[in-house]
């Protein structure tokens, strides 16, 4: 079989389209620059009305919004998954890690929860305070002024707080609290816990012209219509090509390797068409990879030369390495004296309209980093699922529990809206023994060598996890809730979830100054091909106890400003 | 219509939906006929319009196994007067489909419609369905209190209680159920916090410091401006 090879050199290839793809395909192209992005799953509008889910009601499912196709529901904006048909990853015995792939225009930025923080001046140097993992490359004050402007271009909401470790920014207005977040904010305090109003991408009131303002239907995990939230299409490709830029969308298009020519610089990229099953090859001056911090990495791993014999940019060995996901810890609670409330529509934006900021920084506890506490409850829209179990809850007020008929009905409305959740989410401790490498025994449909993982938590997780159910339990108890279910115990990691599962990849080609130690400069730009760029979540040092959008987004606008200085200076 | 003929009609509605696509319909009558489960106006990628075409021309459930879910269903969740049954608002049909979307609800439902019908003979000497109204209530009393099952009769709990479950979902996520729940949102609108009259009740008040956080939403319209410190001025 023949590779295609097209005739057209592109100043620059982008592989992904996520947060850090989208980024840089509207800094590079509005820099002038000629780009092809090429991107493995379909195009993606989330105003195309084909497609569209918002607003969709759960009748209009036939299996009322189950998870049957797609992990988070029918309504679920990603296409793909934990597991994808034809294209899967493999683990080693006795270790864990689930791998969430969104396969498509934008990936993951589709679905996701748009909570946007940033990390603050001590999440760069972690290293200084407890001698664990490694510092960063770069402080606060390098990032600071790109935080800055992805606020001003994106739009966040949250309020001014003045916490040292979790910076403000050009904010929003945020919403006002539900019903179930005053009684966490009640809660909250008697626990001496702080809250405060959350940091969402949501426009909460108009940013430009281009992007609609959010009418709270609760819904941005189903990629909105009017572009009132972040999604890496809506709000950074589709300017781009809209002003003039010139961007070659290649979809379905699944890059298997970098080339590289005689001197061991990048050339280009070969990709596998979907479609027809063929292979071919794209050229550019500069290629950026942005596939997600593991699909990154198996692209470097796979692309092995003469030059490069453990695969690009990998002489350090440090390609796959320290690869580290948030930690995430769950528990819900039963509000009594939210029974048989009224009902109003109480959707407001999607997500919490109020959290809790990590608050330990200056404790003496018995493990590394801090956690931030999220929160769900309200008069949600049903789908599959509601009502199952339908009066548990009355075991809680000695009433009795299963039956039938009429009864039931008055049980579910009694207790709609009355139970609150909450989701710890916090920072793990990036290791070298937690890693992806490539699978020498299996490939993908493509016939793409695939990632096996190996990744085990430490008692450092451990110990936050139930830190965080302590937490948990005193906040419930300042609110008078009833916490549902038993406390999770040592046996169990405390609800600690598997590396994975909070969809926080980081870490596989980390920055740093040593190219012994370290995958990319400072700028995110490889130590041995200096015209590859990796601006997903790849080169993060650590991840802080903040969701990775926020940094991604800086970081790779950051890159992108010095990929357009060092092309201009002609040192690539 | 009384209560079996409501059934009658359903059934034939969806059974007569899969077996149209299999080329073998029963003579209905268009009014009959319910419209399609799976229209692909959800959303859905090619993919999984093909994939919901393909269940939905399948059967799994014969005609005695669907009459005696809908008998279920309905007493689950009977008319009154002022809410739909089960069966009125599709429910049967939901669980046709999502035995085939979920498959590892087929060996539970079927199995426990034969286990159903099993212990209904050896108490009256019939099929659950065609008992009356008062044996098969009977029967759902021994198996309907989780705290109160006889051992023996534990598997029937666990059937019982995967019915209610699926009966439950499918009526509340139904356009009738949701109205009956009181459930207001899913429309666009601008939410500008609890209402007065619900906090009150709650003895709650937003405090004046977290309000001057929160959007006016008189001036959502209004483009962002921020002073070079952050500040919203606009």
């Amino acid at each position: 079989m023949q590779i295609k090879e097209s005739p057209d050199t592109f100043d620059a290839i982008i592989v992904g389209s996520g947060a850090g793809g989208g980024m840089a395909t509207k800094i590079l192209s509005e820099a002038g620059l000629n780009i092809a992005v090429v991107e493995a799953g379909p195009f993606f509008d989330p105003k195309d009305p084909k497609t569209q889910t918002q607003l969709k009601w759960p009748y209009e499912s036939p299996r009322r919004g189950a998870s049957t196709t797609r992990a988070f529901g029918d309504y679920d904006a990603a296409y793909g998954g934990w597991e994808i048909e034809g294209e899967p990853y493999t683990r080693k015995p006795g270790t864990k890690f689930d791998w969430f792939r969104s396969r498509m225009l934008g990936g993951r930025t589709n679905h996701w929860g748009r909570i946007s923080l940033r990390f603050g001046p001590l999440d760069f140097k972690r290293k200084d305070h407890d001698g664990l993992g490694e510092n960063w490359p770069i402080s606060y004050d390098d990032v600071k002024p790109y935080y800055d402007k992805v606020d001003k271009l994106i739009g966040v909401f949250g309020s001014k707080e003045n916490i040292p470790n979790e910076p403000d920014g050009f904010f929003l207005p945020a919403p006002k609290p539900r019903l179930h977040e005053m009684y966490y904010i009640k809660g909250a305090r008697k626990a001496n816990i702080p809250v405060i109003p959350s940091r969402l991408s949501i426009l909460t009131k108009r940013i430009n012209n281009e992007r609609g303002v959010c009418f709270y239907c609760s819904q941005c995990s189903r990629s909105c219509s009017v572009y009132g939230d972040f999604s890496s299409g809506s709000c950074l490709i589709f300017p781009a090509q809209k002003s003039g830029g010139q961007i070659t969308l290649f979809n379905d298009s699944m890059v298997r390797e970098v080339v590289t020519d005689d001197s061991g610089k990048a050339k280009g990229v070969i990709f596998i068409n979907k479609k027809d099953r063929k292979e071919y090859q794209l050229n550019a001056k500069v290629v950026v990879l942005a596939a997600s911090a593991c699909s990154s990495a198996r692209i470097l791993l796979n692309s092995k030369s003469k030059h490069h014999k453990d695969g690009l940019g990998n002489s350090s060995g440090v390609v796959g390495k320290y690869l580290h996901d948030s930690t995430g810890a769950n528990r819900m609670a039963f509000i009594p004296e939210l029974m048989n409330r009224k009902t109003y529509n109480e959707d407001g934006v999607g997500g919490m309209h109020v959290y809790t900021p990590w608050w330990g920084n200056d404790k003496k506890l018995k493990f590394p980093r801090g956690y931030h506490i999220e929160v769900w409850g309200g008069l949600g829209m049903p789908a599959y699922g509601f009502g199952f179990n339908p009066n548990y809850l009355n075991k809680y007020i000695g009433e009795e529990v299963g039956g039938y008929g009429d009864q039931l009905r008055d049980d579910v409305k009694k207790f709609y809206g009355s139970v609150i959740g909450v989701a710890g989410r916090g920072e793990s401790i990036p290791m070298e023994s937690n890693y992806c490498e490539i699978d020498p025994d299996v490939v993908d449909e493509w016939g793409i060598p695939v990632l096996r993982f190996n990744y085990k938590w430490s008692e450092h997780e451990i110990n936050q996890a139930e830190h965080m159910q302590d937490s948990f339990e005193e906040i419930f108890d300042g609110m008078g809730a009833k916490v549902l279910g038993n406390r999770p115990t040592a046996e169990n990691k405390f609800g600690l979830e598997a590396p994975g599962r909070i969809i926080h990849e980081v870490g596989t080609t980390r920055m740093g100054n040593d190219p012994k130690t370290s995958v990319t400069n400072k700028y995110n730009q490889l130590h041995d091909v200096k015209n590859v760029f990796i601006v997903d979540a790849g080169p993060f040092v650590s991840q802080a106890d903040k969701n990775p959008t926020w940094t991604i987004l800086a970081l790779s606008w950051r890159a992108c400003d010095y990929i357009v200085k060092e092309l201009k200076s002609q040192n690539l | 219509m009384d209560r079996r003929d409501t059934i009658k009609s359903l059934l034939l509605g969806s059974v007569a939906a899969g077996l149209a696509l299999n080329g073998c319909a029963p003579d209905v009558s268009s009014e009959e006929s319910v419209k399609p489960l799976v229209n692909g106006l959800y959303g859905r990628t090619p993919e999984e319009i093909e994939r919901d075409e393909k269940l939905v021309s399948e059967e799994f459930f014969n005609g005695h196994e669907l009459s005696t879910i809908a008998v279920l269903c309905d007493i689950i969740l009977p008319k009154t007067s002022s809410s739909n049954s089960a069966t009125e608002v599709g429910v049967t049909s939901f669980i046709e489909f999502i035995a085939k979307d979920l498959p590892n609800y087929k060996t539970p439902i079927r199995g426990g419609i034969m286990w159903l019908d099993s212990f209904s003979n050896r108490l009256y000497g019939k099929e659950f369905e065609k008992c009356l109204n008062a044996e098969q209530l009977a029967i759902c009393d021994q198996i309907a209190y989780p705290e109160k099952t006889a051992p023996e009769l534990k598997q029937g709990e666990k059937f019982f209680s995967t019915m209610r479950n699926l009966t439950m979902t499918g009526y509340f996520t139904s356009k009738e159920g949701l109205q009956d729940l009181g459930y207001k949102g899913n429309t666009p609108n601008v939410w500008d916090g609890i209402p007065e009259d619900v906090l009150k009740a709650h003895g709650m008040a937003y405090e004046k410091e977290w309000l001057a956080k929160c959007v006016d939403q008189s001036k959502r319209g209004d483009i962002a401006v921020w002073d070079d410190n952050g500040n919203l001025i606009s």
